[in-house]
């Protein structure tokens, strides 16, 4: 099966030579590669991560998928899965590892709570989506997701991978910072980038703030 | 039993009349408990520890009752059994100043702090009164009523916007800042520094006499992010050497208000939140608020459900300990071998809870005064296959795999040693009580739904290490089978539910706590009720939180290593720790 | 440490238990085992033994029909294939749901201005959306009920976590594929109910029967 997989480069090979030699791009054979030894992070939050754990035990089995080795240090590991409720007190350990992780890096928004702030959003310390700090690749509605629906989350990711380029791979280009301004915790969360939003508004007079929230515009 | 055969630790003494002077009965409807003064408290508490054997407090919490006063309800226990003793201090909301009880209840201090955290009451003489669940410099005390999160809508659920002129629009949208935040006016982040840890390792104390040798020593953290805390857990240890010399436990890292919400949502709507409190064990935390809940109204389930309710609570409390097991080995080194084989065993009990409730984990299957809905076709039969046939063969293996191994026994014996007097002291409950020698298990003694119908043993250990904890744990599953085998051997057809499941109803005003012995203690769900759809107060007493404060005592004098195995030995869920 | 070892090597016949069980089990039961559903089911049993892996996705666990994942609205084929939406926006689901993820428009006659017993929109944030399935519980029409398709992973939210009536809607047929049971204890409830209607309609008209012949004795 892996042989059709990768021998897709439109070369026909001579019948002789079939089934011993498969003629590939180095996109396809990086992919395929990269694809099926995605080694995720050992890093659970909340409810998900239990069954991120059982997707890991016996009954479901990621390592068939080649992801049995999850990894403790985010330097070792491909793929972050968030799983479970980011909190404000948490997210600015979330930041750092995965600005500790190593490119090529993807995440994987396990659950409500990781991608929108699930049942919990209404609440004081829950930050609304990790998606509002690091790029997240793949989401998966569900709280908690069933592990064959975060199988199928993965198949995702493992296709995802595989469409990618190696001539417009953001990891390999100069000049490219991807590092993410550590949030701080102040009075409340505070987003680096929103300094200049922050101040802006906490300097205004109390009744204009009322009025656009009213308005409902930003 | 009925109330007049009971012996006498159930009876409660009339301190009213003995502490006339100071002590008032709380008369409000359907209230219960005295009321002491603060100035009074310390001296009240030793009383009641000293000469009334009251000497497990259980549950520290705050009422709000805006715009009156505040309010510090305490429940305390003896540890021979009874119900709960419970005493209430009344504060202003302005200058809420209350002395702390740790000096006579060491199991008062996480408690406390986590009062002062989000309720804003001054604990006076508190060794460590930091914030718990938020972090230093958190501007306000939200559990206040008068404190409204960035994303408040409106007082009470439901919202008046999602029917019948209602359109989807993303909170953030609303909010000027685009997320969950709010500012105090005038803050200007350029020009404010953050409050770092310094508090918390300024905390730590070196209690060791220096012996001569001139070492220092270092402050390490073990978390939030680390695979042996069982999700987003910190503890900083002070080390000498490699001995912890003291150490904190920091949490709050999964804090997802659960408290706040519970006081916006209707008494229903909590139901599928208890679930996320101790995600591994989430009958166990329907079976403790449905309790509470009843309490206040006044209703009993009919009998099937309550056969059901056992049937339920008990599968979980094999899951979660078969799993907790499997995960001590895990912290032991033993890496995933007895972990799947735990969770193998776990798999087949969610199959259970998947065909009854339509979910693995979060179940949401309990109603007031009923279940959701009756056992389908072939699960009792499911059911009785594994409580006769299989789980009973897998404990024993799983004993046999791990009770005699050489490298089990050496690291786990007489490490993590917690007393008899100690357990009791710090509040801990649940295997870590059971496992220091005090046999108090709620279904004992103070047995509700109708645990006193069956034949069962309250397992015990006496040396208060890993290895004895780790004993119990074995032991309860053993139990728990044994009181499954005689529930499906003795539930009858009949009805679920007496009548119709109602979504929303008024509840008497009052107060209730509902406590159930779950997998990791006792689970308390305290209510206040003032007659609307929507709980004023809603606490939860967590056990594995509880359960943190006898951590730094475990630890001490103990390797940096073992303190991995004593945190798994107690058993620590973060969605109940931070809630 | 202490002891001799024998715990150990006690503890490690028991893995190599585990480990050869594997192959005799595979074995003994032959082929079936595996990518058929009796096997699947073989493996669930309280006294399975041996691999125990569900090899998804080329096999998947079979869903109790309780199953509950993403609330789905159902609609009714009407005769000339119109979409019969069950759905009276009676905002009970919306009420009750406990983080407050549903939203509902209820229609308005364009004429008389009056509500109408149906939705124009009906909005689920599956973001927010905790499974409880609360919703399909106390829903008097058996108009929302919890959906078994998990397979909804995807890489955009703001596109499509959101789901409108459209995404929303399925057809009653999907609806008693999916939960037989619980369809045909609702069918016969109605016909009970209609039963007991048509035998007091019947009751009343005898009533008046009787009594038009006394009147007119």
């Amino acid at each position: 099966m892996a042989m059709d997989e990768i021998n897709k480069a439109g070369v026909t090979i001579p019948p002789e030579l079939q089934g011993q030699i498969a003629i590939t791009t180095l996109d396809k054979i990086y992919n395929w590669s990269r694809s099926n030894s995605l080694w995720p992070m050992m890093f659970g939050l909340a409810c998900c991560a239990i069954e991120m754990i059982i997707t890991a035990a016996s009954r479901y089995d990621f390592s068939r998928f080649g992801m049995e080795v999850m990894r403790p240090s985010p330097r070792q590991a491909d793929i972050m899965i968030v799983s479970g409720t980011v909190t404000k007190k948490m997210v600015p350990q979330i930041v750092r590892l995965y600005n500790q992780m190593s490119e090529p890096r993807y995440v994987l928004a396990m659950g409500a709570c990781a991608s929108g702030g699930g049942p919990f959003k209404e609440g004081y310390n829950v930050v609304s989506g990790i998606d509002k700090f690091i790029p997240v690749d793949i989401y998966i509605p569900g709280c908690p997701p069933t592990p064959q629906a975060l199988l199928h989350g993965l198949i995702i990711m493992q296709k995802k991978i595989e469409r990618q380029k190696l001539s417009d791979a953001d990891w390999y280009k100069k000049d490219v910072d991807n590092e993410i301004p550590v949030p701080i915790l102040g009075p409340d969360l505070i987003d680096p980038r929103k300094y200049a939003l922050i101040k802006e508004q906490t300097h205004k007079p109390a009744f204009q703030v009322v009025e656009e929230v009213q308005n409902g515009d930003e | 039993m009925a109330m007049s055969e009971q012996v006498s630790v159930s009876q409660i003494p009339a301190f009213h009349e003995i502490y006339a002077d100071q002590v008032k009965l709380d008369d409000r409807e359907g209230y219960e408990g005295f009321i002491i003064p603060a100035e009074f408290l310390v001296q009240f508490a030793q009383a009641i520890k000293s000469k009334w054997g009251y000497d497990f407090l259980s549950s520290v919490t705050a009422v709000d009752y805006f715009p009156d006063m505040m309010e510090v309800v305490y429940h305390a226990y003896r540890s021979l059994g009874g119900p709960a003793l419970v005493f209430k201090v009344q504060v202003s909301r302005e200058d809420s100043v209350v002395p702390s009880l740790v000096s006579v209840f060491p199991g008062a201090e996480l408690q406390e702090r986590e009062a002062w955290d989000l309720m804003g009451i001054r604990f006076e003489n508190h060794p460590d009164l930091r914030r718990i669940l938020m972090w230093e410099g958190f501007a306000g005390h939200p559990l206040r009523k008068d404190w409204k999160e960035p994303y408040f809508e409106e007082e009470n659920k439901p919202f008046s916007s999602r029917w019948p002129e209602g359109v989807a629009v993303r909170s953030e949208t609303l909010n000027p800042y685009g997320s969950n935040v709010q500012y105090p006016k005038d803050f200007d982040p350029e020009t404010w520094t953050p409050e770092a840890d310094e508090s918390l390792y300024l905390g730590l104390k070196s209690f060791k006499e220096n012996d001569g040798l001139d070492t220092e020593k270092i402050i390490i953290n073990l978390g939030p992010q680390h695979p042996s805390t069982h999700g987003v857990f910190r503890m900083a240890a002070l080390l000498d050497g490699e001995t912890i010399v003291d150490l904190k436990p920091v949490c709050g890292y999964l804090h997802r208000n659960h408290e706040k919400i519970g006081e916006r949502n209707t008494y229903l709507q909590n139901m599928p939140f208890t679930d996320r409190l101790d995600y591994i064990s989430s009958m166990s935390n329907n079976f403790g608020y449905a309790l509470a809940v009843e309490k206040l109204l006044g209703i009993k389930p009919p009998e099937r459900a309550d056969y059901i309710r056992v049937i339920m609570a008990e599968l979980t409390r094999i899951a979660s300990h078969f799993m907790t097991t499997g995960f001590l080995l895990n912290d032991l080194g033993a890496f995933f071998t007895p972990a799947l084989y735990a969770l193998k065993e776990r798999e087949l009990i969610l199959d259970v809870f998947e065909a009854a409730s339509g979910s693995r984990m979060m179940c949401n299957y309990f109603r007031f005064g009923g279940v959701f809905q009756d056992l389908p076709e072939g699960l009792l039969e499911v059911i009785r296959d594994l409580a006769f046939n299989r789980l009973p063969k897998k404990i024993d293996e799983m004993d046999a795999l791990l009770t005699e191994n050489e490298i089990v026994r050496s690291r786990c014996i007489g490490i993590g040693v917690l007393t008899a007097e100690e357990a009791i002291a710090l509040s801990a409950s649940g295997p870590v009580l059971r496992g220091s020698g005090v046999p108090y298990d709620i279904r004992k003694a103070d047995p509700y739904s109708i645990y006193d119908r069956f034949d069962f043993d309250v397992a015990v250990r006496y040396h208060g290490d890993i290895f004895d904890r780790y004993l119990v744990r074995i032991e309860e599953i053993r139990q728990s089978i044994r009181i499954i085998q005689q529930a499906v051997t003795q539930i009858k057809d009949g009805p679920i539910f007496d009548g119709k499941s109602q979504y929303s109803f008024k509840v008497p005003p009052g107060e209730a706590y509902g406590r159930v012995e779950g997998p990791k203690g006792e689970l308390g769900f305290y209510l206040v009720s003032n007659g609307q759809a929507n709980p004023w107060r809603y606490h939860v007493r967590a056990p594995s939180f509880i359960n943190l404060t006898s951590l730094r005592q475990m630890s001490l004098g103990e390797k940096v290593a073992d303190v991995v195995a004593v945190l798994g030995s107690i058993d620590i869920v973060l969605g109940e720790v931070d809630r | 440490m202490s002891g001799s070892g024998k715990g150990i090597l006690k503890g490690l016949g028991i893995t190599l238990k585990h480990f050869i069980e594997t192959y005799t089990v595979d074995r003994k039961e032959g082929k079936n085992r595996y990518f058929t559903e009796e096997g699947i089911l073989s493996r669930r049993t309280p006294d399975t033994k041996g691999v125990f892996t569900v090899q998804y996705p080329e096999e998947k666990a079979p869903l109790p029909e309780a199953f509950r994942y993403i609330p789905f609205l159902v609609y009714d084929v009407g005769e000339d294939g119109n979409r019969d939406i069950r759905c009276t926006s009676c905002g009970i689901c919306a009420k009750v749901c406990p983080p407050q993820c549903i939203w509902i428009t209820r229609r308005t006659d364009e004429e008389t201005g009056k509500p109408m017993k149906e939705p124009s929109q009906f909005m689920i944030d599956v973001d927010i959306c905790m499974n409880c399935g609360l919703c399909a519980e106390y829903c008097p029409f058996e108009a929302i009920r919890m959906d078994h398709d998990y397979e909804i992973a995807n890489v955009d939210r703001m596109k499509h976590h959101i789901f409108d009536l459209e995404k929303l809607l399925k057809p009653a047929s999907y609806y008693k594929a999916i939960r037989p049971v619980q369809v045909e204890r609702e069918e016969a409830e109605k016909r009970e109910k209609e039963a007991k209607k048509e035998a007091a309609r019947a009751a009343a008209a005898a009533a008046k029967a009787k009594k038009d012949a006394e009147n007119n004795s």
